[in-house]
C-alpha cells in the first residue's frame, strides 16, 4: 500500500466522520443557531477533509485543478451562505439562546 | 473506501431531508437545503472517482455555483418579505 494511500484512507475516514457529526447536530442540537453552527463548521471541515483525500487519491492531472477550483469555491462561499443565514435569521427578530419551545426530540 | 464516504454523506443528507421536513422555522429548512446542496457536491466529487469518470467533477462545479446563487436568492426573498412585514406593509400572501 502505498503512503498516499494511507494518507488518503485517513482523511477519507476522518471527513465521513465529520460529515456524519454534522448532520446529527443539524438535527439533535436545540435551537436553530446551535445547528447552524454544527453545520456549517463540520461542513467546512468535511469539505476540507475529503476533497484533499480524493486530490490524493487523483495525482497531478487536470482533476487535481478541478478539486482545487471546487474546494476554493466551497471555502469562499460556504461561510458567506451561513453569514447571509445567520444575518437574515436575526433580522426577522429570532432570538439566540433559546431551544425552540415545539423541540420534542 | 469510496464506499465508507459515500454512505456518510448519504446518511447526512438523509437528516439533512429530515430536517428540512420538519424544521420549525423557514431558516431551518434553508439550512438543511444547504447543507444538502453542499453534500451533493461532495457526494459527486467522490462518486467522479468511485466510477473511474474524472468528468464528474464539471457537474460538482456547476452545482456548487447554482446552490450559492439559490441559498442566497431565497435568502433575499424571505428578509425582505420579513422586513415588510416588521415595517406595518401589508403583504400579498
Amino acid at each position: 500500500m502505498d503512503v498516499f494511500d494511507i494518507i488518503s484512507w485517513v482523511l477519507f475516514v476522518s471527513g465521513g466522520a465529520f460529515v456524519f457529526i454534522g448532520g446529527l447536530g443539524a438535527i439533535r442540537l436545540p435551537n436553530f443557531y446551535t445547528r447552524l453552527h454544527a453545520a456549517s463548521l463540520t461542513d467546512s471541515m468535511g469539505t476540507i477533509l475529503i476533497l484533499t483525500a480524493i486530490m490524493f487519491q487523483a495525482g497531478w492531472s487536470l482533476a487535481t485543478l478541478k478539486l482545487i477550483t471546487i474546494l476554493g469555491f466551497l471555502m469562499l462561499t460556504g461561510p458567506t451562505a451561513t453569514y447571509a443565514l445567520a444575518n437574515a435569521a436575526l433580522l426577522s427578530g429570532m432570538k439566540p439562546g433559546k431551544p425552540d419551545p415545539d423541540e420534542e426530540s | 473506501m469510496y464506499y465508507v464516504v459515500s454512505i456518510a454523506i448519504l446518511v447526512t443528507m438523509a437528516l439533512a431531508l429530515v430536517r428540512a421536513l420538519r424544521g420549525p422555522s423557514v431558516y431551518d429548512r434553508v439550512l438543511a437545503v444547504n447543507v444538502f446542496g453542499t453534500k451533493t457536491v461532495l457526494l459527486l466529487s467522490v462518486v467522479a472517482f468511485l466510477y473511474g469518470r474524472p468528468d464528474f467533477l464539471d457537474l460538482a462545479l456547476a452545482y456548487a455555483l447554482i446552490n450559492f446563487i439559490g441559498v442566497l436568492a431565497v435568502l433575499l426573498y424571505f428578509q425582505r418579505r420579513s422586513m415588510n412585514r416588521a415595517s406595518g406593509h401589508k403583504s400579498a400572501d
